[in-house]
């Protein structure tokens, strides 16, 4: 048994830190308050290779390992969870489907631009009717000739209006339910693919979520991606990857809060010695880096199952339900720790806290994961 | 053009405690980084590299852990990693350790070295210069501007109160200043070639053709004699207010301590 990170592994950390502290840092708070999306730094990231990062060299990514990546992910979301999912749904949701169920001339033209971070992808599964339930689409792909015709709407994309490619479902034939949901590899700039509402939300404010449109949108035939009416399945294989994204950004969040509470534990003073000297205030800490480093180990070992090949499915899940809860409760006692000031926007732990709340929903529910547990141990 | 990077990995010393009753570092726990203002000189070599064609090789003398620090210039961008690792070399001072850099950057071949202004667990800054000396190379310290033309470098060198403009004819040996770049991250791919496409080339004194006399603790002429950590300073204090009032509260202060009257 080997717990040690490898090399390579410890310069990504140290690497995603320094980039995260020097370059994110400065302005993590900014585009919170702003919502304005960070297009500079997303585009350095993209070119020191963050955007693509398991994705084969050949294919314009690193060739990393899918430890790394989560290494990675937590260590931008320490600083900024709104750059962590930016980052997370281009490698996990975008490059990882087309690297697997793409076609060599589809690689070649989406999934290059996309890893090397050229440009930048969405993933419209979600509709307004189609959440936890995404196989109830109502997005529809009819066939013409050697074409699609699209139309339908999609809800809380991330990165929607800011990427230049999107990955979408449809259904094509209506009458097989999930089995006749298909996957497109769309340009955005499509005549009849339009950005609808911009979210504005409670967290994660310096990424963008927005609504797809599609009006009689045509397709050509060669950008289905996978086979027709296996769409579904696509999806639920591509969101086991997803969860690993996430749970790591559930992980950076927490870490971010547990960091911030050590140091004001410390520095903070009342009944004449820094509160740290306090029990109360020691079990949150204890509870908070205990919860961490079961969590870190739980998201390092989804990831790992998937570099090796192995079913990541329920180790995913878990990951993601447990980081995504421990998250919560961390970012919840940092403020506690903090008292008035951590309401206050002067410290970083409520803004860590409305981060936090999105990791318990997207890419599937708290309640989702354990229909995925319990779903795969008592077949 | 070809370039030599001498780096070296050293204890992050933003980090580093001294042991109260030794007076010693505790090294234990302490991180091992490149050296800081070596980075800069990997960056300028890279930005060289770039404009003018040719090829980065990093060197450094050391144990094999200091193999990472040559991994993360390589994962900068530089091409060749250069390791001099051999017990002969142990013990050396910074004459001896120049004269050995000097020697295998003779067998490496280059039209320019490039050092960081000093290391910060030493801070002599003797390794450049003197490293010129042993190759008999023309150097120019403390730049913070570098231009080639022509076969000639011309560099801005930081002064206290300017900079002067020197030209040299190449080869020649540069040492820089934090001021020179921004040094680039790590690149994702960069990381993977580093540590698992690219090796590192290790030489030990043979291999360089080193006159035994001149290397390790042999090749001293210098030795410590005694090492302690100075008297820490009084906290200084900081006076906060409009510049009106800080300069009220400055003068206060000056004179109650006699400084002005």
């Amino acid at each position: 048994m080997e717990f040690a990170l490898n090399k390579e592994q410890e310069m990504i950390r140290k690497t995603a830190r320094e980039f995260a502290e020097n370059e994110i840092g400065p302005i993590a708070a900014e585009i919170d308050e702003t919502t304005e999306f960070p297009k500079d730094t997303v585009k350095k990231l993209g070119e020191l290779g963050f955007m693509g990062m398991t994705v084969p060299k050949e294919y314009g990514g690193a060739g990393m390992d899918d430890v790394s990546y989560a290494i990675a992910v937590e260590e931008i979301s320490r600083v900024c969870a709104s750059h962590g999912v930016t980052m997370s749904v281009n490698n996990s949701l975008v490059c990882w489907p087309l690297q697997k169920y793409g076609t060599e001339e589809q690689k070649q033209k989406y999934l290059i631009p996309l890893a090397n971070g050229e440009k930048l992808g969405c993933f419209g599964l979600t509709e307004p009717n189609a959440g936890t339930d995404a196989g109830s689409q109502t997005t529809v792909a009819r066939k013409e000739g050697d074409k699609y015709i699209i139309n339908g709407s999609k809800v809380f994309i991330t990165n929607a209006s800011q990427s230049q490619t999107a990955i979408i479902f449809a259904m094509t034939d209506k009458s097989k339910g999930t089995r006749g949901i298909s996957t497109f590899v769309v340009d955005t700039d499509t005549p009849g693919f339009s950005i609808g509402t911009i979210e504005q939300k409670m967290g994660i404010r310096g990424s963008v979520q927005a609504e797809l449109v599609f009006e009689n949108m045509e397709i050509p035939q060669e950008n289905l991606l996978g086979k027709e009416g296996r769409g579904f399945g696509l999806a639920m294989a591509t969101l086991d990857g997803g969860r690993i994204g996430i749970a790591s950004q559930a992980l950076g969040i927490a870490q971010a809060a547990y960091e911030e509470s050590v140091k004001y534990a410390k520095e903070r003073e009342q009944f004449g010695k820094p509160i740290a000297k306090f029990q109360a205030i020691q079990w949150f800490i204890a509870d908070m880096a205990t919860e961490i480093d079961a969590a870190r180990l739980m998201v390092y070992k989804a990831a790992f199952d998937k570099w090796q090949g192995k079913p990541y499915t329920v180790s995913a899940a878990m990951a993601k339900f447990f980081a995504s809860d421990i998250a919560m409760n961390a970012t919840r006692n940092a403020i506690q720790i903090h008292g008035g000031y951590g309401y206050t926007k002067e410290y970083p732990v409520e803004r860590f806290y409305r981060d936090a709340k999105i990791t318990e929903i997207y890419e599937g529910t708290t309640e989702v994961q354990k229909m995925v547990i319990a779903g795969n141990l008592l077949k | 053009m070809d370039i030599i990077v001498c780096v070296k990995q050293v204890p992050d010393t933003t980090d580093v405690k001294i042991d109260p009753k030794t007076g010693t570092l505790i090294r234990e726990g302490v991180p091992s980084i490149v050296n800081p203002d070596d980075k800069h000189a990997i960056e300028e070599a890279l930005r060289l590299k770039e404009k003018h064609g040719g090829k980065v090789t990093v060197l450094s003398m050391g144990p094999p852990q200091a193999g990472d620090a040559l991994r993360e210039a390589s994962a900068m961008g530089a091409d060749d990693m250069i390791l001099l690792c051999d017990r002969a070399f142990a013990g050396a001072d910074t004459w001896a350790t120049s004269y050995t850099l000097g020697e295998a950057a003779k067998k490496i071949g280059y039209d320019l070295i490039i050092c960081g202004r000093e290391a910060i667990d030493g801070d002599t800054a003797q390794i450049g210069p003197q490293m010129a000396e042993h190759l008999e190379l023309p150097q120019i310290t403390y730049v913070r501007k570098v231009d080639v033309d022509n076969g000639k470098i011309i560099c801005e060198r930081a002064l206290e109160d300017g900079y002067e403009r020197v030209e040299a004819n190449l080869p020649a040996l540069l040492t820089v200043i934090s001021d020179v770049n921004k040094p680039r991250y790590p690149s994702v791919r960069g990381i993977v070639e580093a540590y698992q496409e690219k090796e590192i080339t290790t030489w030990t004194a043979a291999d360089i053709q080193a006159d035994e006399k001149c290397i390790g603790l042999d090749g001293s002429p210098t030795s410590v004699k005694k090492s302690f950590a100075p008297e820490p300073k009084g906290e200084g204090e900081i006076l906060e207010g409009t510049t009106n009032e800080v300069c009220k509260q400055l003068v206060a202060k000056l004179m109650d301590k006699n400084v002005v009257r």
